[in-house]
């Protein structure tokens, strides 16, 4: 029988051949913690005598969530990961640095890793093929310093989806109405796999997103195969030698297929207080939902193309009045991105507050807390009573495209009402892509200079040789005046 | 092992976010002074009434979101016996035994809120003395037996210097 991608890549781990349902000890190639879930990791470590990384270089302290500290107990577990840091030759990430789920992407793992993070996001890292789950302190404090951890093989949930996205629909609400559909519960202790002719096209911050959110449907990981796409990515981040195909085998076997066809999907917005309770905008939009406040950021969707739909959207408008909007990269390499592509700027004249990259509102610890009774509409992957500080407040879970539709209008809206504006996806502007065709440019001005270069030279040969020639008949004509002249003087004598 | 206490029930879908809320990040690195609200935005009474060996008593889905730790390590330090669910998220499940905190897979339909219980963590029944109905829960795996005998992870590292599951 064949395997699946969890079974293959625990299995590279491990050392030898698994299957869904054995335990075994897998090697940890990369470990995150953030300023949360890491305090508590190193005094494990300490009472233990431990305190040391297995693979210092990927092993990375995040301080995200809390960033820059909000409070002097948060200031000081900020301090607590700096030194462990120093002591240990782990990496740090520094407030300000970005999310943990965004930077490890763009800068630490890669296809067929082992990744374990106290964050339950870290299924994230599933869209780059590494076998990328959430644990607790204890457990990812021993496995980065054992280098090992102990884990049981899961049972995989494959999903197959098919299709092209209708315009205004997005790899969010594909997400969300799976989640709707099978439950915040719906995969308990499974490996979500995605894969099939969409997903082929998806490019990977689209994948980010559907495997961040693996977690609400009770996931372990939520993996998806290494291809053409996932090096393009790691190309963009300088490190394509890092990269590998992997599969998993068509005849592997897999507890569950689920079949979602895109085109029959439409705008989908999370109620409170769980992930699952789902609705389709027509619903939302009839229920009137009046909105408080928006936030466009998190590990689920605040990359560079999430930024793009936002601003399509808001360029050169105003918010609806009473409306609060907050926006936050992901981390200090998309915020420059975002600059570069005028995205920032856009949303900021628009009349959004950005605030420095990192986790901002969604976990509750500051820079935008909800008031009793209201409401905001947000990219985030929760919705759970008080989640963003306050339990007398309502969180809705959204795409960027309904978040920005909600902030024009004060109310959940639906995005296809600007399907002007709107492109299907994939006619978004690609990172990758952007990238490629901003280095083929480039290419072709060096190589129009070097043209020119090599003409201007070759003009100047030509005007050298010229006047070299021009001298040497010059000379060789006096040379005959004088030869003619010593000829006649010879015949004279 | 033998455990007796009153049950305090709880629905579905009870998350870390009760447990243990962003509101009080601050107080991560001060567990006694979390525990003081322990799944407060479930039940703001439950840490002033929680006596020493109670249960804790779920629907589904039991603990689901975040990985904080500091969830089942605070639910353990205001002295609750054990925690039964009909079922729990995955990374609180494994949490709770790194932690030493008994969790339980039983049909909780069956207690009431207020009911006295006593359970037998070896034989793997839970004996409600006010209904007189006997449940019984699913064994753990092997693995989560032995880590949770030792007392912990930290305790099962220290104990063997290394995993020892087999």
């Amino acid at each position: 029988m064949g395997k699946t991608l969890a079974e293959k890549i625990i299995g590279m781990n491990a050392g030898k051949e698994v299957s869904a349902g054995e335990i075994v000890i897998a090697n940890v190639t990369a470990a995150l913690v953030q300023d949360g879930t890491g305090p508590l990791a190193v005094k494990q470590l300490q009472k233990l005598n431990l305190e040391k990384a297995a693979h210092p270089d990927k092993t990375v302290l995040f301080l995200d969530h809390s960033a820059p500290a909000s409070r002097k107990e948060l200031a000081n577990d900020h301090m607590t990961l700096r030194q462990f840091a120093d002591k240990t030759g782990a990496q740090l990430s520094d407030v300000g640095n970005g999310i943990c789920h965004t930077v490890v992407n763009e800068d630490y793992i890669n296809p067929g890793d082992l990744l374990i993070g106290a964050d339950s996001h870290t299924c994230t890292g599933g869209a780059l093929c590494a076998f990328s789950t959430g644990m607790g302190s204890t457990d990812v404090a021993i496995g980065m310093a054992l280098g090992k951890t102990w884990l049981r093989v899961p049972e995989t949930y494959r999903v197959n989806v098919t299709g092209d996205f209708p315009v205004g629909v997005y790899p969010k609400d594909l997400i969300l109405y799976l989640i709707g559909m099978i439950g915040a519960d719906g995969a308990t202790y499974k490996a979500l796999e995605f894969g099939g002719p969409t997903i082929d096209k998806m490019d990977m911050e689209g994948r980010f997103t559907l495997s961040n959110m693996a977690v609400e449907a009770g996931a372990k990981a939520g993996l998806i195969a290494s291809d053409k796409v996932t090096r393009d990515y790691l190309k963009k981040w300088k490190r394509v030698n890092k990269w590998q195909e992997i599969y998993p085998d068509p005849d592997a076997d897999y507890e569950k297929i689920i079949d979602i066809d895109v085109r029959q999907l439409k705008p989908t917005v999370s109620y409170p207080h769980t992930v699952d309770n789902t609705r389709e905008i027509e619903q939302a939009v009839s229920d009137n939902v009046k909105v408080h406040q928006v936030f466009l950021g998190t590990c689920t969707n605040s990359r560079l193309s999430d930024w793009a739909i936002f601003a399509g959207i808001v360029k050169g408008k105003k918010p609806a009045p009473g409306v609060r909007v907050i926006a936050v990269p992901g981390s200090k390499k998309v915020e420059a991105e975002l600059m570069k592509h005028g995205y920032l700027q856009t949303v900021m004249e628009f009349g959004a507050m950005i605030l420095p990259p990192g986790c901002g509102p969604c976990v509750g610890v500051h820079g935008g807390i909800l008031g009793d009774n209201e409401n905001v509409i947000a990219t985030q992957n929760r919705n759970f009573r008080g989640r963003m500080g306050n339990p007398e407040g309502n969180i809705y879970l959204a795409s960027p495209a309904t978040v920005a539709a909600s902030a024009l209008t004060g109310y959940i809206s639906d995005p296809r009402e600007f399907s002007r504006i709107l492109k299907p996806l994939g006619t978004i502007p690609d990172p990758v892509k952007l990238t490629r065709a901003k280095a083929a440019k480039k290419t072709a001005a060096t190589k129009k200079k070097a043209k020119k270069a090599v003409k201007k030279v070759a003009k100047k040969a030509v005007k050298k040789a010229k006047k070299k020639a021009a001298k040497k008949a010059t000379k060789k004509k006096a040379a005959k005046k004088t030869t003619v002249k010593k000829k006649t003087a010879k015949k004279k004598r | 092992m033998q455990i007796t206490g009153k049950a305090h029930k709880f629905g579905d879908d009870i998350s870390t976010d009760h447990i243990a809320p962003g509101r009080l990040f601050h107080l991560r690195s001060n567990l006694p002074e979390l525990a003081k609200h322990v799944l407060e935005d479930a039940d703001p009474n439950f840490a002033k009434n929680v006596q020493p060996g109670d249960f804790v008593v779920g629907g589904n889905n039991f603990g689901l979101g975040s990985s904080r730790e500091h969830a089942p390590t605070i639910i353990k330090l205001a002295g609750v016996g054990a925690v039964m669910a009909k079922t729990f998220a995955r990374i609180f499940f494994r949490n709770a035994i790194n932690v030493g905190l008994p969790v339980l897979v039983c049909d909780t339909d069956k207690i009431n809120a207020g009911d006295q219980l006593t359970v037998d963590l070896s034989e793997g029944v839970v004996n409600n003395l006010t209904t007189g109905d006997r449940l019984t829960f699913s064994p753990l795996p092997d693995a989560m037996i032995k880590i949770l005998n030792d007392g912990g992870l930290v305790a099962h590292i220290e104990k063997h210097g290394d995993f020892k599951l087999d």
